[in-house]
């Protein structure tokens, strides 16, 4: 059980980055973006692909990021200058990433089982630090005697998603950034003050892909493989993480908004990850289960809120026949 | 400083539905001046608007401002000498951004964004001082967001965020229009000041025959694509909504069709 708690905490994290960028391009643009589906698999295709051809892990993962960014100009760019519906624009992106990312590969999977990626390289460093001591010698503690291999990947993904969570709240203060949330809640004012809309929105989606990309290329790592088929539904996965995470913990500002995000990444794969343990629920169930999640997410604060106006007017009722 | 030479525009050409919007407009705003565009529905008044400000282009002709050519220059790019406030009080701020990232937006209008934070404690300061001038509290809600504000607050933020950097050219249309009549005088009031203040050469399109003649140094009337009035000075002080209406009719042959007339 915690062991499983622990995989789905570790996995989170890495997608979160992936739903940082999908809330990037669904909520600040307000574009609804389906080139993730194909994305996530490009920066996982060139990750694994550099990695096999001698790239250094981290050069590799950047490399994957940087396909991602461009994949995303290029659904930006049919956006704005091909005048193609957004959601259009995401579909054939998407599809045509599809072949490109086969291409890329080669074969339908590239697997990485003897190469040095980045999770090989920072677990040998990680074993040094003595942390994992410490903190198996704490779960021993707790009465566990099943330890996991590594504590490295959580305790880095913490630190480097919080990195990104705090570069991207920075960068949507910036000027640039201000003229990009603008340009996703009212594209005509932000004009009249001369911002070029089309650009941003190119370089927003570009920036939203870049870190599904990024995503992407951990992931592969992380699991020892890329497979062409490993977006399908990445999208949705996205949306979750960014409605469970906004209904949960809120949208106040910025960085209480990015940091809903990040633990509503975690806490989908954990109900992911608990929901597949029931005896009647399989692998193959997971996308309804996401599926269903959105659904519940959207829909329950709606009843909750009915709710309360219902009792509302109830009790106003009541007081009114009381006084009288 | 503004100049509209023999500008035409035509909609939906070689159509049943095809419109001359514009016909042959030759039109010179001085620095500072003022001045009220007035007309029935469909005579022009906001297709010169857009020639202007960019949103459209003119078929033929040119557009000035400046000694600059800007006939080609593309909508964003001429923004950087144009402020504009528009009918709708949505339309001129971002309803879920703060009063302090409005401002600070307007005021990248003439300036080039960098990835400097958009509100420092400097300029925090600065927009305090412009919103107290507007006298509306607003200085006190810096961080409220926009979308919480009343027609009237926002209409009056969106004023101030299209003058306050001091635009070449402001253009106003029918910016009051939305607004019960309180609210509207008051937008008017502030519009006015503003407008004294920075020294703005400014093109005000309404519909309201009275606040034509009150606000504005010069007055100009469209019908049909063209003008067909202009006064200035003297002559616009002196001019009232009956001599307007008889003045229509001695042009065009015809009574002046608007429902606001009635009412104005």
């Amino acid at each position: 059980m915690f062991l499983s708690l622990f995989g789905a905490v570790e996995s989170g994290l890495i997608y979160a980055i992936m739903a940082l960028g999908v809330y990037l391009s669904f909520r600040i643009i307000d574009f609804p973006d389906l080139t993730v589906d194909g994305s996530f698999v490009t920066g996982g295709a060139v990750a694994a692909v550099s990695i096999i051809n001698g790239v250094p892990p981290i050069l590799a993962t950047v490399y994957g990021a940087f396909a991602g960014f461009i994949a995303g100009t290029i659904t930006g760019v049919l956006h704005t200058k091909g005048k193609i519906n957004p959601l259009l624009s995401g579909i054939l992106m998407m599809t045509a990433l599809y072949s490109i990312n086969l291409r890329i590969m080669a074969n339908p999977q590239v697997p990485l089982l003897n190469e040095t990626t980045l999770k090989t390289a920072l677990t040998a460093l990680w074993e040094k630090t003595g942390i994992d001591r410490v903190m198996n010698g704490m779960l021993e503690a707790f009465g566990l005697d099943r330890f996991p291999n590594t504590w490295a990947i959580v305790f880095i993904m913490i630190f480097v998603v919080l990195i990104i969570k705090l570069i991207i709240d920075y960068f949507l203060k910036t000027e640039v950034g201000l003229a990009l949330r603008a340009t996703g809640d009212n594209k005509r004012m932000i004009r009249s003050f001369s911002a070029n809309t089309d650009n941003l929105i190119i370089v927003g989606i570009g920036l939203s892909n870049g870190l599904v990309a990024l995503s992407g290329a951990l992931i592969a790592q992380h699991q020892g493989f890329a497979d062409v088929g490993m977006g399908i539904g990445m999208i949705v996965i996205g949306l979750a993480s960014v409605i469970i995470g906004e209904a949960l913990f809120g949208t106040k500002t910025i960085a209480r908004a990015t940091l809903a995000v990040i633990l509503g990444a975690i806490i989908y794969r954990i109900v992911v990850t608990l929901a597949l343990r029931t005896k009647f629920l399989e692998t193959g169930d997971m996308k309804l289960i996401t599926a269903v999640l959105v659904i519940i997410a959207l829909v329950t604060p709606k009843i909750i809120q009915a709710q309360r106006e219902k009792q509302r007017r109830m009790k106003k009722r009541a007081a009114l026949e009381a006084g009288e | 400083m503004l100049k509209l030479k023999q500008v035409s525009i035509t909609f939906n050409e070689g159509t049943l539905d095809e419109k001359r919007a514009l016909k042959h407009i030759n039109l010179e705003l001085k620095k500072g001046e003022f001045v009220t565009v007035i007309g029935g529905n469909g005579a022009g008044k906001s297709t010169l608007m857009n020639v202007i400000s960019g949103n459209l282009i003119a078929d033929t002709g040119n557009v000035i401002i400046n000694g600059q050519d800007v006939t080609y220059l593309p909508e964003y790019k001429r923004a950087r000498f144009i402020g504009r406030v528009f009918q709708d009080p949505m339309a001129g701020t971002a309803p879920s951004m703060t009063i302090e990232e409005n401002l600070a937006m307007a005021y990248s209008r003439n300036k080039k964004r960098t990835l400097k934070l958009g509100v420092t404690r400097q300029r925090r300061k600065m927009f305090q001082e412009y919103l107290s001038t507007l006298n509306l509290g607003l200085e006190d809600r810096l961080t409220a967001k926009v979308g919480l504000l009343s027609g009237g607050e926002r209409q009056a933020l969106s004023l101030l965020m299209a003058t306050f950097t001091e635009p070449d050219i402001l253009l106003l249309d029918e910016h009051t229009a939305a607004l019960d009549p309180a609210r509207a005088e008051l937008v008017s009031q502030i519009t006015s000041e503003l407008v004294e203040k920075y020294e703005l050469t400014t093109l005000m399109v309404t519909h309201n025959m009275q606040q034509a003649l009150e606000m504005g140094d010069r007055l100009i009337m469209m019908d049909a694509g063209q003008i067909i009035l202009d006064v200035s000075g003297e002559d616009k002080q002196k001019l009232t909504i009956q001599q307007l209406l008889e003045e229509f009719q001695r042009i065009r042959g015809r009574q002046f069709v608007n429902d606001q007339t009635v009412l104005g």
